[in-house]
């Protein structure tokens, strides 16, 4: 039936007329919608190009005129300074490209950790600002209203000079659980793996794979039953207490480096450096405010009539916003949550302001200073934060279209 | 026409209820005993608080003085009575109020599975065979959004009824459908008010009035103005405000 109606409708060019209507005069080339944005397009791309020719050539110009060569060559070359944390082995004799690596691993590093720390907490803060309850709800009203609205870099300044800085001395810092938190950062016993650990790890991911099969089980018994099995639970009770009963039973096969006083400084121990601390806190505590502002955006977008539903159908509050109103908030949650992980990963490079050994302090900041190679260097940088942006966009877009509304 | 199934037992009863919003006194003394098996037409201009009456019954609204008993339950605070009373009464909206993100299987089987704890499998055989009765079962796994208004609300009539109700409420069911969807919405209520579910409907479909009623009630201002069986209800209203308001809406 759809066919007939194309068969014998209009065809859009125009071209065939009914032979009983007058010829159509041509209309002006620039009165055509068609040609005119083509023209305009063949425009902007010719000034486009004439623009990029223009500023490659001017720098190949004036880098010839200064002596300075190009490349990547640099890379290779030993650095000879010191960088304050890595998560790999670095000295000052490794190269310009291990600098590289060393500010890249540590900027993924403070974006996962701000990522983690700022969605968990703008959540319960998002939703808590809608709670019944006047205190909670007042509370988390304060919090967002304070620090979405004091600049970020102060924030990490308070952070990193009013707090952490402040901490006393090696000598007389804060202790407990054989753990040490002073001026130069917090100092915790590093874990050091003995004979019979190997037990404790295939018990952990035994109980991994054990919780599959609860949730399998489970699933097929309530289908049959009607019974529910609180599958959550039940999981974490075994992927925390398997691997923690062998590790009793095998006779603790763990070591425990304790760090401990030398001279001036902590020896031994994994140290996190108040740099990192600093940042941590200010980039998780401000884009909370953010994400718990977009999360009671979602909320409100799910209309009332919705929960009332819900309720009618004698589901509680916390069933409600489980399976009702949370998975439709979602949907609108999503696409701006995408832009604060975005605006997360970029703010961490005021790192530099405190100190902390980022990308842009190691390698847009030292290796730039040290090389002069000011265009390999910018252009990787701003490679890096372009890649790491478009895979976080690439994918919540991806986990986006799959939760999206099906309609007609 | 009317062939009543009202037992004796009382299914609803409201005893000087009285609720405000803010200092608008939205229901005034409403003293109303629903038997089992009985249906009961609510009509009455709007803001005369016909919707919120039925709300209260399922505690989508909360009542200030008076009390409400469903089913031998009095509604109070008590958190478990009020959960036990919504399990007994369904509620059909006039914007269906669907779940988008859920099939219409799985908006059927959602609060069977989550509050009466039914085997998922039992709950989809209950579900297809209530999707049948309102004549939609190869609608099943497609979404709210992908089916007409009239499409929607039998779903929604559905879903109430995979609880098992003994009451069921409609809030203006079909005020927010297509002239042509109507009928099908009021044919699936008129089978339903036949097998002798207890109904309240605010409506104002009198032609579904005089065929299932077996009360019509007319409200105006918070207030229960009038109360009849249809035949006399329509033929022979009392209060003035009645007859105005059946003169109005009988007109065209």
């Amino acid at each position: 039936m759809s066919s007939d109606i194309s068969n014998s409708g209009h065809k859009p060019d125009g071209g065939s007329a009914p032979q009983s209507a007058p010829p159509l005069s041509k209309p002006k080339f620039w009165n055509d919608p068609k040609k005119r944005s083509l023209l305009f397009q063949i425009l902007l791309l010719t000034a486009l190009g004439f623009v990029f020719y223009t500023i490659i050539e001017n720098t190949l110009t004036n880098l010839e005129q200064r002596g300075m060569t190009t490349g990547f060559d640099f890379l290779s070359r030993e650095a000879g300074f010191g960088i304050a944390m890595s998560l790999i082995d670095y000295t000052e004799a490794s190269s310009y490209g291990m600098t590289f690596i060393v500010g890249l691993l540590n900027t993924i590093l403070i974006a996962v950790m701000g990522i983690i720390a700022a969605t968990i907490l703008g959540f319960i803060l998002g939703v808590a600002r809608l709670s019944d309850n006047w205190l909670i709800a007042k509370f988390s009203a304060l919090y967002i209203e304070v620090f979405r609205n004091i600049p970020l870099l102060l924030q990490i300044f308070f952070w990193y000079y009013a707090v952490l800085r402040t901490l006393p001395a090696p000598r007389q810092s804060i202790e407990f659980l054989g753990s040490f938190l002073n001026n130069r950062g917090l100092i915790v016993p590093a874990p050091v793996p003995e004979d019979g650990f190997g037990l404790v790890i295939m018990g952990f991911f035994g109980a991994i794979v054990a919780s599959w099969f609860i949730a399998r089980w489970s699933r097929k018994r309530q289908e049959l039953t009607g019974q529910q099995f609180p599958v959550i639970l039940t999981s974490i009770g075994l992927i925390v207490g398997v691997p923690l009963l062998l590790f009793l039973f095998s006779g603790l096969p763990l070591g425990l480096d304790h760090p401990e006083l030398k001279g001036f400084n902590f020896k031994g121990g994994i140290t996190v450096i108040p740099e990192l601390m600093a940042l941590w806190l200010a980039l998780s505590i401000y884009t909370a405010a953010f994400i718990a502002e977009t999360v009671r955006a979602g909320i409100l977008a799910v209309s009332h009539g919705q929960t009332e539903a819900a309720t009618a159908l004698g589901m509680s509050k916390a069933k409600t916003l489980r399976l009702i109103v949370i998975p439709q908030a979602m949907r609108v949650v999503i696409p701006p949550l995408t832009s604060q992980y975005l605006n997360l990963t970029k703010n961490s490079s005021l790192a530099t302001a405190i100190g902390y050994p980022d990308l842009v302090n190691v390698f847009a900041g030292t290796t730039l200073n040290q090389t002069g190679q000011a265009i390999e260097v910018i252009a990787m940088t701003m490679a890096v934060y372009l890649t790491l942006s478009l895979l976080t966009s690439f994918f919540m877009n991806w986990y986006n279209a799959r939760i999206q509304l099906t309609e007609r | 026409m009317n062939h009543s199934h009202a037992t004796d037992k009382l299914m609803v009863e409201l005893r000087d209820l009285n609720k405000w919003y803010g200092e608008f006194h939205v229901l005034k003394n409403i003293n109303l005993e629903v038997k089992q098996g009985e249906k009961i037409v609510i009509c009455g201009p709007s803001g005369s608080g016909k919707s919120t009456m039925i709300r209260c019954i399922n505690h989508l609204e909360e009542h200030q003085k008076g009390d409400i008993i469903v089913n031998d339950i009095p509604l109070n605070e008590d958190i478990k009575n009020i959960e036990a009373i919504r399990k007994d009464v369904g509620m059909v909206f006039q914007h269906f109020n669907l779940f988008p993100h859920l099939t219409v299987l799985e908006n059927c089987v959602l609060a069977p599975i989550w509050v009466k704890k039914m085997p998922r499998k039992e709950a989809e055989a209950q579900a297809m065979e209530l999707l049948e009765r309102v004549k939609i079962p190869d609608q099943a796994l497609k979404y709210p959004g992908q089916l007409s208004g009239g499409q929607q609300q039998r779903v929604a009539i559905a879903r109430s009824l995979c609880m098992n109700p003994d009451v069921m409420l409609f809030d203006e069911p079909t005020s927010a459908l297509d002239p042509e969807m109507i009928k099908e919405v009021l044919d699936v209520m008129i089978e339903l008010a036949n097998e002798g579910m207890t109904m309240l409907c605010v409506t104002h479909e009198m032609g579904f009035a005089k065929t299932v009623a077996d009360r019509v009630i007319f409200m105006d201002g918070g207030q229960i103005v009038e109360e009849n069986e249809p035949h006399e209800f329509f033929n022979n209203p009392q209060h003035e405000r009645t007859q105005l308001f059946l003169s109005q809406i009988l007109q065209h």
